[in-house]
């Protein structure tokens, strides 16, 4: 045990440093109103201060920051998508992720793992050789990788013959990496609060408030607030908000539940997915192994795990790590996943003019933080969607032009 | 495991069972406008609360009405969609 560390310990009176500005009294007028303190509504509050000098903004959430899925999603970050869209939207996000704490002065933990897709069948090889050829199309690292190949990257996994579904093959993304997710949250709300922004937790929006289809506020547990622009980032209850702004989303809320293990030595490099068996697995810096299936099979707002849902994990994940029969489940959880039918977000404008959306994100919502955060923003600044996300807006639905993104879903769903 | 009465075959495991979606009023194929078409087939309204939804027990191709809890995960009430749509077919 270093001394000097003990004496540095017992040296004059340490105060816990604040991070976030305490709670103050919730203002009658906002320049923006951001409901939803999750990673997303976070991130642009921040990106809105910093890159467009609007700071006169409140974020507002019923619960506390960063409580929502954005401590309930599994943190992985890749790009390896199917569709040049969301390659490029994705890979934007990822650029993002690797200055950002730096860029926050917070460490995130983002740590670059690889990112290994299994395929089992013929069509599931078919699919990542396609995805492998989009994404090196646009300058994304993603190649097929053979038995030899993946049995030095990830020596502990199961490539025996002799089992049900044998493994053929793999996508492996080199840019696949973890982050701290409650880190992301606070790191951006910091950043946020140091130029002006101000988090309202513990404070619900009741109703939208519009005036010939424009809003003019919102309505809360706390009082009205009167805004010019607001932006609602409430991934698990989009619909109910949109509902009280007067549309409907081409959304299902389903439950996305995930569980951890009691920590283990470090053994898993790579986050390990198999889209044919559902499951995905990484190791966090804990060195708990991470783990998650598909969604529930009907729509719910109840954030409840289930047996059967880990029965269904735990057997698979078996036949891909036979030696974790003997790890004991540690914490288990549900998220409220946005599915919509083109397993793609939504997000830009609305039937209501000044009201943004950025929802719709499914399993899909913590790696696209940073870029959503910082394309939203500019959405909210300028009114107008910038080209990245404008092949994400609402009314795509209208217009029959979904952008199929269920071939690079991590399970099937 | 959690149990749903199908009112053909009874209590059964709802893993036997695929959940339809949102009982609507499908619009006239031919005459609906586009944006009306889109509202039918995309535009949800996924409420938090009692909804009424169609199920299908997969082991007899069965469609059947489902009244449910989406905030509690409850099952209040399950019934043939006869009831709603008027007598099925002979």
């Amino acid at each position: 045990m270093p001394l000097g560390l003990i004496r540095h310990g017992f040296r004059g009176r340490r105060r816990p440093r604040r991070t976030l500005p305490p709670a103050v009294r919730l203002r009658p007028r906002y320049d923006v109103a951001i409901i939803g303190a999750g990673g997303h509504g976070l991130a642009a509050a921040y990106y809105l201060a910093k890159d467009h000098g609007i700071t006169d903004v409140a974020v507002l959430d019923k619960g506390w920051l960063g409580g929502g899925n954005t401590a309930r999603n599994t943190t992985i970050i890749r790009s390896n998508y199917l569709t040049p869209e969301g390659v490029r939207f994705y890979d934007e996000s990822i650029r993002l992720f690797r200055g950002l704490s730096g860029e926050l002065d917070f460490n995130i933990l983002y740590s670059e793992r690889g990112h290994l897709t299994l395929a089992h069948t013929d069509a599931a090889l078919r699919t990542m050789r396609w995805r492998a050829e989009v994404n090196k199309h646009l300058g994304v690292e993603s190649e097929m990788v053979g038995l030899d190949e993946l049995e030095r990257l990830c020596p502990h996994l199961n490539l025996d013959r002799g089992v049900r579904f044998p493994i053929l093959g793999a996508l492996h993304h080199k840019p696949g990496a973890i982050a701290r997710h409650d880190a992301v949250a606070w790191g951006y709300a910091i950043a946020a609060a140091r130029r002006g922004v101000e988090v309202h937790q513990n404070t619900e929006v009741t109703g939208i408030l519009t005036e010939k289809g424009r809003v003019t506020g919102v309505e809360t547990n706390r009082g009205r607030i009167a805004c010019a622009k607001v932006l609602q980032a409430v991934a698990g209850s989009s619909s109910l908000l949109a509902a009280m702004a007067g549309f409907r989303l081409p959304i299902h809320t389903v439950p996305l539940q995930a569980c951890v293990t009691e920590p283990l030595k470090p053994f898993l490099d790579p986050i390990v997915v198999s889209g044919s068996l559902h499951v995905y697995v990484s190791q966090s810096a804990r060195g708990e192994l991470v783990m998650g299936g598909p969604t529930d099979p009907y729509a719910l707002y109840a954030q409840r795990p289930t047996l059967e849902w880990k029965e269904g994990l735990a057997a698979p994940m078996l036949a891909l790590f036979p030696f974790l029969a003997e790890v004991r489940v540690l914490r288990q959880w549900a998220g409220l996943a946005d599915m919509t039918p083109d397993f793609s977000p939504i997000m830009g404008l609305t039937p209501v003019d000044n009201y943004y959306i950025d929802a719709g994100w499914g399993t899909w919502g913590f790696k696209a933080t940073p870029v959503c955060g910082k394309r939203m923003a500019e959405t909210v600044a300028s009114g107008k969607p910038p080209a990245p996300i404008r092949p994400f807006a609402l009314e795509r639905f209208a217009a029959f032009r979904q952008l199929g993104e269920r071939g690079a879903a991590s399970v099937g769903h | 495991m959690k149990i749903l009465h199908c009112p053909l075959n009874g209590p059964r495991n709802i893993s036997e069972f695929v959940c339809g979606g949102e009982v609507v009023e499908m619009p006239d194929p031919g005459a609906a406008t586009d944006a009306e078409w889109s509202g039918y087939v995309f535009g949800h309204e996924n409420a938090r609360g009692v909804v009424r939804e169609w199920w299908f027990h997969v082991p007899t191709a069965y469609w059947f009405i489902a009244e449910r809890d989406t905030g509690t995960d409850e099952i209040l009430r399950t019934f043939p969609a006869s009831h709603v749509f008027g007598r099925a077919p002979p």
